[in-house]
């Protein structure tokens, strides 16, 4: 090596370090990928909160909807839950997972905030949580009509995300649905 | 009793009461080698939510819920692969402190390989020019040393 080029070096080295160090501070340690892109809505074999009705992954697909996990212990959920209605009354279906929560709070919460769900399924032991890969609440799933999730937000979702990351989204899925 | 003493014994009582802290409830096994098994898949396992800890270290109703779960699949005779495997399928790779070897993860594990190969290298070259230096020296430098020597020598 050149010896001019050897002084260089640490100077090389430096930036390569900085540039790592630079895209490191915009990246969201607490992000994780979700392992279920692409991949179909799991099964189960659960009840409706409101009545008690059995409900299976048959009855919530067949149209592209929102899949809301939830929580009346979950502080954050109360937060979005005034967005989630305004989108539910925009059109955009939503499906609520009620996650390990106790049936009697979560109707109240219902009854007192409004109730922004087509349907919501109880998954009081988190079973189906983790089939989903669900580690906290909120989480939202969007779900195309063939029962395929396609994306997963984790968080509040506001007005923001819904503009930035999740209507772009939704309106794709929505656009392939109309297809033939 | 001295201050000192009165330290030492704070300290002592504090250090006696870290694994108060630690997870509490306790699940039985049918075999001893399944517990045995618990405990190394549970220290293998990251919980999702706590991202620094493993299952066995947190208390994140998560890492509760993966705990069970573990239990469950070990006395209905799951092998370990088939766990990590259900456990992959749902957190993906990032569950396991020790994630499979693909292309997402090769920087990971060959990684420290390649530094220290580098670094190896690194340390040849060096001392290999460190040995070239002396011998540099030409027939004129090497006069030179020898009158200064020289003369370093009736100075003293």
């Amino acid at each position: 090596m050149a010896p001019r080029l050897k002084l260089f070096l640490p100077l090389i080295l430096f930036l390569v370090l900085a540039a790592f160090l630079f895209r490191g501070l915009s990246l969201d340690p607490m992000a994780l990928p979700s392992a279920l892109i692409d991949r179909p809505l799991p099964d189960f074999q659960l009840t409706e909160l409101a009545d008690d009705r059995p409900l299976t992954r048959a009855d919530v697909i067949g149209e592209a909807a929102l899949f809301n996990v939830w929580a009346t212990w979950c502080i954050s959920c109360r937060v979005e839950h005034p967005y989630l209605q305004q989108l539910a009354d925009s059109g955009v279906p939503i499906y609520g997972i009620n996650y390990k929560d106790e049936d009697a709070a979560a109707r109240r919460w219902l009854r007192d905030l409004g109730d922004p769900y087509r349907a919501n399924i109880v998954d009081r032991d988190g079973t189906l949580g983790v089939d989903l890969g669900v580690y906290g609440a909120p989480e939202t799933y969007l779900v195309d009509a063939e029962g395929v999730i396609r994306y997963r937000h984790v968080g509040v979702i506001d007005e923001r995300v819904w503009r930035d990351t999740l209507e772009p989204l939704w309106r794709e899925i929505l656009a392939l649905e109309t297809l033939p | 009793m001295n201050p000192l003493r009165t330290t030492v014994l704070g300290l002592w009582m504090l250090l006696l009461a870290l694994p108060a802290a630690a997870v509490i409830e306790s699940y039985e096994f049918s075999e001893p080698e399944l517990e045995v098994r618990y405990r190394a898949l549970s220290q293998e396992l990251r919980c999702p939510k706590c991202q620094n800890q493993n299952i066995a270290d947190s208390n994140a109703p998560i890492s509760q819920d993966l705990r069970r779960l573990l239990h469950q699949q070990l006395e209905a005779g799951s092998s370990d692969r088939e766990i990590l495997e259900f456990m992959v399928a749902r957190y993906g790779e990032f569950v396991r402190y020790r994630p499979a070897f693909n292309a997402a993860t090769a920087v990971l594990w060959l990684a420290p390989v390649l530094l220290l190969l580098g670094g190896a290298v690194g340390l040849l070259l060096l001392l290999r020019g460190r040995k070239q230096s002396p011998a540099a020296l030409d027939s004129d430098d090497q006069a030179r040393l020898t009158a200064l020597l020289q003369t370093a020598e009736k100075d003293a």
